[in-house]
């Protein structure tokens, strides 16, 4: 699409394009295309010179049994984060929108944490469950169970898990709202008056027309569990214990910042761009769709 | 009718208020543990504030925490780091997004829609996927640990871009023709009618971004190494260590109630213009 009436300029539309392109080039594609390149290159011991290699650090990453297990561990905190962040706002957002008086309130409230960071999200759960001075872990060992996530790797992912939901509730919650609010009135007013019960109503009217909104989120939320909850294992288990908590991105960054091994870490980085590039594709697709109906 | 309809909404009422626990306990709990001493955490009693809180407060903002494993530096040191750091991306994605958008929308050009795809395909590339290299650039021009490396490689804003598209896109046609009939050019135009348009976009996405630069996390971890360069969201994992007995929760807890307090206030007094972005700007 593209407007009628413009201005007429050789130069001028370069200039205001400029600062986004040049940092675009330099910090953004030139990384990438380096990313790429540096996959297919293996550096020597001391790192003075490098070799290339073709596909063998693909072939190294994939064959690596730390690296097939971390893929398992993403996809199993992805599929929590979402559920755990998903289910919940929906409830919430169903029944805010039933309430008619101090909605905004309501709403303010149960939209902070998206203020807060990942890592801080982290920090607050850590200090709740920690085991030495946690007032939600006291509980669980009063109640007889076993709880140090310090320790015990499935406690670290559980805990990690519920940092990262309990952050993205807030943001399904508004678009859930915002879905919801959208649902003629009338439309449901008939339904009743037809006889259709609450939970009928809510499975045969609101959930389908909900479902490009929870189409976007699902999306949106396997993308936030990948890449933006780094800063929650960083800051709460460093990946540990004994890697219980390392998903891909951890790997990654671990691989190439601390490990330094550069053409393992590159190899890495590659195939998660083409998870976000499939995850973006299929978003967009779905947005293309919206647009024609 | 009335019996009808109100005994759903007790039910809604509960949910909604267990809902708000949820959210709001871990936020209460961090404040209540930032005026204790650290004894009372550990004794756990943590439910009402204690009297702790100023001398904690004052000790970290001004001489930072001294915990048993490592001093931290003064966090209102840190807080400012993160105030820049925020306002500079914040207001440096809406400058260079709005200019780009114009750009793209207002002028045809050899190359449009080449450039309009560069900055749309930033959308696949976060940082988390392009780690090393990244760091690489930063660091041969010189960038680390500076506040122009900390800002500027995040400027670039795709969602930004395509949101003032959008907008664009729906400015009637007259509105140019009168301008262009009046004499204006294309930067009086911009000045004059397409900035003072723009206002609730740019604000909504200034709370956005604002929330997006306070909140970075593996982009300060990976261009910073001085401590005088840290983030209060960088500092305050510094201080946790092994997040056992020997963290000294108070200090922790109250940097991360500052932490915290920036950006929800933005949220807080910003709400609605947040709340209509986030929806638009996402669809």
């Amino acid at each position: 699409m593209r407007r009628k009436v413009i201005f007429e300029h050789k130069l001028l539309p370069y200039l205001l394009l400029a600062p986004q392109l040049a940092i675009t080039l330099v910090f953004f594609i030139w990384p990438s295309v380096q990313a790429m390149w540096m996959s297919l290159l293996r550096e020597d011991m001391f790192g003075l010179s490098s070799t290339f290699v073709g596909l063998e650090n693909y072939v190294r990453v994939l064959s690596d049994p730390g690296y097939v297990a971390a893929v398992r561990r993403t996809v199993v905190f992805s599929v929590a984060v979402a559920l755990l962040a998903l289910l919940p706002a929906l409830l919430l957002a169903v029944m805010v929108d039933k309430l008619t008086r101090r909605v905004a309130t309501y709403r303010v409230i149960l939209v902070l944490p998206y203020a807060i960071a990942p890592a801080i999200a982290g920090v607050l759960w850590l200090f709740m469950f920690n085991p030495s001075v946690g007032i939600v872990a006291a509980g669980i060992r009063g109640l007889g169970f076993a709880w140090n996530p310090k320790l015990d790797g499935q406690d670290a992912m559980i805990l990690v898990i519920l940092a990262s939901a309990w952050k993205q509730i807030s943001y399904n919650f508004l678009f859930f709202l915002a879905g919801l609010q959208a649902i003629p009135k009338s439309l449901l007013e008939a339904a009743a008056i037809d006889g259709a019960g609450e939970w009928r109503r809510f499975r045969t009217i609101v959930l389908p027309l909900l479902s490009p909104v929870t189409f976007f989120l699902v999306t949106v939320n396997v993308v936030y569990a990948f890449f933006d909850t780094f800063g929650v294992i960083h800051a709460v288990t460093q990946g540990g214990p004994a890697k219980a908590t390392e998903v891909l991105v951890y790997k990654a960054w671990y691989d190439g910042i601390i490990a330094t091994d550069f053409g393992i870490s590159s190899a890495q980085s590659v195939i998660l761009m083409a998870v976000v590039i499939a995850l973006t594709a299929i978003q967009f697709r779905f947005i293309d769709r919206k647009v024609t109906y | 009718m009335q019996a009808l309809t109100d005994r759903p909404n007790r039910l809604a009422l509960a949910i909604v208020w267990i809902g708000i626990a949820i959210v709001a306990f871990p936020l209460w709990i961090t404040f209540t543990a930032s005026t204790l001493t650290p004894q009372e955490i550990a004794r756990g009693e943590l439910l009402l504030p204690g009297g702790q809180g100023f001398e904690t407060y004052s000790t970290i903002l001004l001489e930072g925490a001294r915990t048993s494993r490592m001093a931290s530096p003064p966090v209102a040191g840190m807080m400012w780091n993160s105030l820049v750091m925020a306002l500079v991306i914040a207001l440096g994605k809406i400058a260079i997004s709005i200019l780009s958008a114009y750009a793209v929308v207002f002028f045809s050009f050899p190359g449009r829609m080449i450039f309009f795809w560069t900055i749309f395909i930033t959308l696949m590339l976060p940082v988390e996927v392009r780690i090393v290299p990244t760091y690489q650039v930063v660091a041969d021009l010189g960038m680390i640990n500076s506040f122009a490396g900390l800002t500027i490689p995040l400027i670039a804003s795709a969602t930004a871009t395509l949101l003032f598209r959008q907008f664009f896109l729906t400015i009637p046609d007259e509105l140019v023709e009168a301008a262009k009939v009046d004499g204006a050019g294309p930067m009086r135009f911009f000045w004059d009618m397409v900035l003072p348009l723009s206002r609730t976009n740019i604000a909504a996405l200034f709370v956005i971004m604002f929330i997006y630069g306070w909140n970075q996390y593996l982009w300060p971890l990976l261009i910073t190494t001085s401590a005088s360069m840290d983030t209060i969201v960088i500092g305050i994992t510094k201080m946790i260590g092994g997040g056992d007995a020997l963290t000294d929760w108070n200090a922790v807890m109250a940097t991360t109630f500052l932490a915290i307090l920036p950006p929800a206030l933005v949220v807080l007094i910003m709400q609605r213009q947040f709340v209509k972005g986030l929806v638009d700007i996402e669809k």
